[in-house]
């Protein structure tokens, strides 16, 4: 497995084809957050922003006085069937936590990729972060697309263009220690 | 009580809510920092090492700044003590609640508490049972918060074995934690309650997570490691610490019931206490 870190600049392009899975990135320019009601909300309106080469972040962050307090990610897996029309759209990473289904890997694949940001990491995530502004204000804090501003956002590249996906080995490793164990 | 003395009394325990509070979301007891420690010990792997990194980081940065350690600030689970001198009323309810209100302006906190059937968000954390506050006698007059985030707890399990499954209670532990993969934010710290009845079983096991975590029992440490050989490790991304501690707590049960239920905590196993100045 490969420790080096890529830096990498939104919009993104063609050089996240040659990302694989366990590579560390820092992430630098616009992502968008959105969660569960902002994926619905963009099914039915449109998407508030120019989605090529974007970046999503599954996050609902603490925002106070147009400051981001604290912002680390969600749990993907609730946008599983919520992410297609994104990624048809153009956008070219999806930031979150505990990686997300075979629906999305197929997705990704030779498009884009699943970035993992560490789960509970908001303060740290706040550091590296500037809020730009918001689309959906109405949804409310946690579910708002709030434009943010990344400086160097260090991430681990989850589910790769070739179909790599970290999470679903881990995942197999585990039932088939469960098995041995009499637990599965 | 005079009314000047309970104006006090809920201004005091108003005030300690609040600041509990404030420790907890930004403040990790010492023996999870001991724990995470450890845990970071164990890895050789680049991509745990570099969760670990970003989990350390993340916690220094939190205090650092004096902002909460992570943006699900939770909802808050509230535990008080009281000696017999402080009298046992409404007031204490409406106090805690007050000092959960004023948490979640003062330091933030993001608002979590909705209508479970509307979804209604009522902005400041409060809602029907909300904060849960449980009250039992004690020596202190104290209060301690355990804020709880969504993405552990929804993974959390209770299974009602037969009293002839008690070799079973390992397999409900590894299972829960099977089934909830990297979602919770592992390491985790596993609540397990023991026995009680069908409710009471889950409040043991969010109890237990209030035990320091470094240090376990032979039953506690069997169970941990049992969990640890899933190898999902920090997040999902696979390592060799997918727990940081199993904490067991029991009571007794009907004679033909063995209730165990599994609260799932994640890496920030968050809480704190403090005296009421009354």
């Amino acid at each position: 497995m490969s420790a080096k870190t890529v830096r990498l600049t939104t919009p993104l392009g063609d050089e996240v084809l040659a990302l694989k899975a366990g590579d560390r990135v820092e992430l630098s320019g616009t992502v968008y957050t959105a969660r569960d009601e902002a994926h619905l909300r963009m099914q039915k309106e449109g998407i508030p922003f120019d989605p090529k080469g974007a970046v999503i972040y599954h996050c609902g962050p603490v925002v106070k006085d147009n400051r981001i307090i604290a912002a680390g990610p969600t749990t993907s897996a609730r946008m599983n069937a919520l992410s297609g029309f994104l990624l048809d759209a153009g956008v070219r990473g999806i930031i979150g936590k505990g990686g997300m289904n075979a629906t999305v890997r197929e997705q990704l694949k030779g498009r884009g990729v699943y970035f993992a940001f560490t789960g509970g990491c908001a303060a740290l995530a706040a550091s590296h972060m500037t809020l730009k502004g918001v689309h959906f204000p109405d949804l409310g804090m946690a579910e708002a697309v709030w434009i943010i501003e990344l400086d160097r956002l260090p991430l681990v590249v989850g589910i790769d263009p070739q179909g790599n996906d970290l999470f679903g080995t881990v995942l197999a490793g585990a039932q088939r220690a469960a098995g041995r164990q009499g637990c599965g | 009580m005079q009314q000047g003395e309970e104006r006090d009394l809920r201004e005091a325990l108003s005030a300690a809510t609040c600041r509990a509070m404030h420790r907890a979301v930004i403040y990790l007891p010492e023996d999870v920092k001991r724990a995470l420690a450890q845990a970071r010990a164990s890895e050789s792997g680049a991509v745990p090492l570099g969760e670990y990194e970003n989990i350390i980081k993340n916690i220094e940065a939190a205090e650092r700044l004096g902002v909460p350690l992570c943006q699900d600030t939770g909802v808050p689970i509230v535990y008080l003590t009281l000696p017999s001198r402080v009298p046992y009323s409404p007031a204490l309810y409406e106090a805690v609640t007050e000092g959960i209100r004023r948490a979640t302006t003062e330091i933030p906190l993001r608002p979590n508490v909705v209508d479970p059937l509307t979804r209604h968000n009522s902005g400041d954390n409060t809602g029907a049972g909300m904060p849960a506050v449980h009250v039992r006698p004690g020596e202190r007059f104290a209060v301690t918060v355990l804020p709880k985030g969504a993405g552990a707890e929804n993974v959390s399990r209770i299974t009602m074995l037969l009293p002839s499954q008690a070799e079973k209670i390992e397999e409900v532990v590894v299972g829960t934690m099977l089934a909830a993969e990297g979602r919770p934010c592992p390491p985790v710290v596993l609540g397990v309650g023991i026995g009680g009845t069908f409710d009471s079983a889950p409040a043991l096991a969010k109890e237990a997570l209030l035990r320091p975590i470094d240090r376990m029992d032979a039953f506690e440490q069997k169970l941990c490691d049992a969990v640890n050989r899933l190898g999902i490790g920090p997040m999902g991304l696979g390592g060799k610490t997918t727990a940081l501690a199993v904490k067991v707590k029991t009571a007794a049960c009907h004679t033909a019931s063995l209730p165990v239920a599994v609260n799932v905590q994640c890496w920030a196993n968050r809480h704190a206490t403090v005296e009421v100045d009354w």
